[in-house]
């Protein structure tokens, strides 16, 4: 009846686990609890469970995305602290089968569960506004891809309690993930929330791209648009193309271990090797689906914060284009240490120094944007400067391993942890900040604490420096990953300071959410009236904040690019249409919600091999999906003179904020 | 009522019996082609390999005119765009995996 | 925000069908392109460890060629069918079209039932897909391409009754639309498994 699953599964004997666990549940409980004290259930279902509403569904990606950084980020500081502790006689805390759980857990989370819902909820949230659209292509189809990150994001999270998640490491080992090796749960969690939310991630970059293509307003040609949306149609492109790839491996290895077949196994036919072409086929494209869209930020910050245009906008699109096809040109450099030929090695180094050219190429037209602008110490600006000072380093890290001979030095040391970690903290991470604190005001109605943000900026730009520099040391003094003890009492000055660095960082997550609590309390003194707090030069800051249900009342016609700054210079900005239409709005469905929680069980039961669940989960998305498709009765028309009321309102609680913005753009 | 030709598909010109018709016959012959090249075995391997590739190719461009309708007109520029893309990423990873497993394993014996 | 189901007047509503069927079009040619890079991924496995026989039997051992042509002719004419099933729904002939969609469903039927007579010969031999990395790739590979021609026929299915149902309304052809090019898309498809596993395995 349950497959293998039974009361054991609970990791009774393991104190670490049950209390991460026990506070987790906790947690969860007194959140439902407030919301059924409150009588929130269903406003809840209705505003936002079964939304189709772009916007909304990216505000619950967000909100998805920051709780698993937490979830990650506990795991961050677990290994910094075991590492800074297990040397020499000392065993630290945590025992080799627990460790290797939590590094596997961490790198799942971060890429696939925050990085991944983090860049694409600020898609969901600004693409459509920006190339003034109402709506994605297909809304229902976007709700199916965030229930689907919400499963794959269960699945992790229950792993904590029930059973145990993989200890082959977020990106697999082969043939140590294979059943005659881990026969247990961990590999299969791994593999079923990875798929899962692959899927999810799969339908979204096809949704945007086609939005993208179709839905512009008219007026938007191609090189008119916002560089995030180039960004965006980029990470999409390579959504769509590069995460088959990883569909198929993750299918092989089910194959491999639930039926006994030979793709990567040691005998009879398999080629270990061959996963590890497989998953960076996928996986190095998929770095660059999560640093384009924070390179789209940082244009949009830089230009908006310098009040300039942004300079060289043809060559940032030629750069995100050359990246873009660059990516699925240098997958190797994940394995160069895996013994192929000198040309097969040289090949793919060049490729990979090549890729870095574009970079920079766009780090100088940021910069040369900055040149001779007057710039406003904003948030988001802050976020930008740390990442152009400290991205570039990791950059240079990468170029050098790009070289065989020197990566066969410091492959899988912390030396390549410390250049990736540069990359994606400073790169994708301040990207998602600087768009968090940029794009808040608009999705939300109100502005965030500056105070706070700019003290939560100095205490992870500092923390970085602090846990990662050591690293790099560290990878030079020959220090392996993934380290659980380690018997060098040299190495361990290095781990403390990183560990000081990771406590840093923490403090940082504390006052981001110290930010968000005095934002809430003080947001009426925020409120952001006019829709447009930071003057600024592309069309979302045309809607109300938070925008309408429709986005536009009327779609705008577009110009240049620097749409909205073109529509102020011709005194086109902040002026009521003369005109109304119908619009039409999608309905509400829950069926994005029962897919996303049969998903769950789909991957559960998978993982406990409960097969009539299993059978049962599949056959009910299947049904779900025909039921909806057989629906012709899938939007609600508001009336043109129901707009105009709404535009009304909007304009007059919008006219007393009309006015000119103080310089150093601190508004409260 | 005729519903107009120019809607909802891939292409501005939905085919006729007759397109439907000359793709059908084309596949037909050059599926047969292959066969009889491999099955009555009056040539040599690379002869016949050479053949299933090209009948295989000329086929599925067969399919694309006339079954997908794909053609240079302008209603068609996305999609041929698109496929042409997608055709050069997967080249880069079949060819790709191809000259990196074949090498690995040639190194592994 | 309040919104009153207000069904407006024929323009606006023919207007937006146009422009979503339109969308949703050029959305699932996309979506077939993101599958062509997953067969191509299943090829490129194939071409990998198909020459891993670990001892047991290879294609050329295994493979029934007439067989296969008879395989293929079903899918083959099924595109066939499919194409008079379009004809009919742009000449409105809901009749035609249910004949020939049906007629279609039974051609693709056949295809899939050849195709699992052969996998359960292959395996009742003790040639399943554990026995080796060429067969643990080649029972992937096609059964992939077969498990898409299973779910067309289910969508085929669930069309034919919408067909029955509601008519041919603009939702349902543009379904029909893309079931079309889904379905000639894995006639496609399958030109690359018949020429590069089988034919290629044999020659």
């Amino acid at each position: 009846m349950f497959g293998k699953l039974t009361l054991a599964a609970i990791p009774y004997d393991q104190p670490i686990v049950m209390g991460a666990v026990g506070g987790a549940l906790l947690l969860a409980l007194i959140i439902l609890g407030l919301i059924t004290y409150y009588r929130q259930w269903p406003y809840l279902w209705r505003e936002w469970l079964t939304s189709l509403d772009h916007k909304k569904i990216g505000i619950m990606y967000i909100i998805l995305a920051l709780i698993m950084l937490l979830r990650g980020f506990s795991d961050a500081i677990l290994m910094r602290s075991q590492q800074a502790l297990a040397v020499g006689a000392s065993q630290g805390y945590l025992p080799p089968q627990h460790f290797d759980q939590i590094f596997g857990a961490h790198g799942t989370i971060m890429i696939v569960f925050m990085a991944m819902p983090f860049l694409t909820g600020l898609m969901n949230i600004i693409v459509p506004q920006q190339i003034g659209a109402r709506d994605v292509a297909f809304p229902f189809l976007n709700a199916v891809s965030l229930w689907l990150s919400v499963a794959g994001a269960l699945l992790v999270m229950v792993s904590l309690g029930v059973g145990e998640f993989s200890r082959t490491g977020w990106s697999g080992i082969a043939p140590l993930f294979e059943t005659q090796y881990n026969p247990g749960t961990g590999v299969d969690y791994w593999m079923w929330a990875f798929q899962v939310a692959g899927i999810g991630s799969t339908l979204t970059g096809i949704n945007f791209l086609v939005t993208i293509l179709k839905l512009r307003a008219p007026g938007m040609t191609l090189m008119r648009m916002p560089l995030f949306v180039w960004t965006a149609l980029t990470t999409n492109v390579l959504m769509i193309l590069a995460f088959p790839p990883l569909t198929v491996a993750f299918a092989l290895l089910a194959l491999d271990r639930y039926l006994g077949m030979h793709f990567f196994t040691n005998a009879l036919g398999g080629n270990m090797m061959m996963w590890n072409n497989l998953f960076w086929i996928w996986g190095h494209p998929e770095v660059y689906i999560v640093i384009l869209p924070a390179f789209g930020i940082f244009s949009e910050v830089v230009a908006t914060f310098s009040g300039k245009r942004l300079f060289g906008y043809e060559s940032l699109v030629y750069a995100t284009a050359a990246i873009m096809i660059l990516s699925f040109t240098v997958w190797l450099h994940h394995f160069f240490t895996m013994g192929n030929s000198p040309g097969v090695n040289t090949f793919f180094g060049i490729t990979t120094m090549m890729i870095a050219i574009p970079t920079g190429v766009k780090v100088y037209d940021w910069l040369f944007t900055m040149y001779r602008g007057r710039i406003r110490f904003t948030t988001p600006m802050y976020w930008t400067l740390g990442f152009l000072t400290t991205f570039v380093i990791g950059g240079m890290t990468g170029v050098l391993m790009a070289l065989p001979p020197a990566d066969y030095v410091v492959h899988n040391s912390l030396f390549l942890i410390a250049h990736f970690h540069n990359m994606l903290i400073p790169g994708a991470v301040f990207g998602y900040f600087a768009g968090y604190a940029y794009w808040f005001p608009k999705a939300v109605g109100f502005r965030l604490d500056e105070t706070w943000g700019k003290r939560a900026f100095w205490c992870w730009f500092i923390g970085f420096y602090l846990a990662f520099a050591p690293l790099y040391i560290l990878g030079f003094m020959g220090m392996p990953r993934r380290m659980e003890h380690y018997w060098n009492p040299a190495w361990q000055p290095y781990l403390i300071i990183a560990a000081a660095g990771t406590a840093l960082i923490l403090a940082g997550i504390v006052m981001q959410g110290i930010q968000l609590v005095v934002s809430i309390r003080h947001r009426h003194a925020n409120r952001d009236l006019t829709g447009d707090p930071w003057d600024g030069r592309t069309l979302e800051w045309t809607t109300a904040s938070p925008p309408a249900v429709y986005n536009f009342a009327v779609l705008p016609r577009v110009e240049d690019i620097d749409a909205l700054t073109h529509m102020k210079a011709t005194g086109r900005a902040n002026t009521l249409p003369e005109r109304f239409e119908d619009i039409p709005i999608p309905n509400n469905s829950a069926v994005g919600f029962f897919i996303g929680i049969l998903a769950f069980l789909f991957g559960f039961a998978m993982v406990w091999y409960i097969w009539w669940l299993t059978m049962a989960s599949a056959l009910g998305i299947l049904l779900l999906i025909i039921i909806r498709s057989v629906d012709d009765d899938t939007e609600t028309v508001i009336p043109a003179s129901e707009v105009q009321r709404m535009e009304a309102v909007r304009h007059r609680q919008a006219r007393p904020a009309l006015r000119p913005l103080p310089a150093g753009g601190t508004m409260s | 009522m005729k519903q107009a030709h120019t809607d909802s598909t891939t292409g501005a010109d939905q085919g006729s019996l007759k397109s439907y018709g000359t793709g059908f016959i084309l596949a037909i012959v050059l599926t047969v082609i292959p066969f009889a090249l491999v099955m009555s075995g009056v040539v040599s391997r690379s002869v016949a390999i050479g053949g299933i590739c090209a009948a295989g190719v000329v086929q599925i461009v067969v399919h694309l005119h006339y079954f997908l309708h794909l053609d240079t007109s302008s209603e068609e520029r996305w999609n041929v765009m698109a496929l042409l893309f997608t055709l050069l990423i997967m080249a880069i990873f079949v060819v790709g995996t191809l000259w990196v497993m074949v090498t690995l394993n040639s190194r592994m014996m | 925000m309040t919104a009153q189901a207000l069904r407006h007047a024929v323009p606006l509503e023919v207007a937006e069908n146009h422009h979503a069927v339109e969308l949703q079009t050029f959305g699932f040619w996309i979506y077939l392109m993101s599958d062509l890079v997953l067969f191509a991924t299943l090829f490129a496995t194939f071409g990998v460890i198909g020459p891993n026989t670990a001892g047991g039997p290879t294609g050329k051992e295994l493979f029934d060629l007439p067989y296969l042509f008879g395989e293929t002719l079903f899918l083959l004419f099924s595109s066939g069918t499919y194409g008079m099933a379009v004809l009919a729904l742009h000449d409105d002939k809901r009749g035609q079209v249910l004949l020939w969609l049906g007629i279609t469903f039974l051609l693709g039927l056949g295809f899939v039932s050849m195709e699992i007579n052969e996998f359960h010969g292959l395996i009742a031999a003790g040639h399943g897909p554990q026995r080796s990395g060429f067969l643990s790739a080649f029972f992937t590979l096609v059964g992939t391409h077969g498990a898409h021609v299973t779910s067309g026929l289910i969508w085929m299915a669930v069309m034919i009754g919408q067909v029955l149902t509601k008519g041919l309304t603009t939702p349902v052809r543009s379904r029909l639309m893309r079931l079309s090019m889904f379905w000639h898309f894995l006639d496609i498809v399958w030109i690359g498994v018949f020429s590069l596993v089988y034919l290629m395995g044999v020659v």
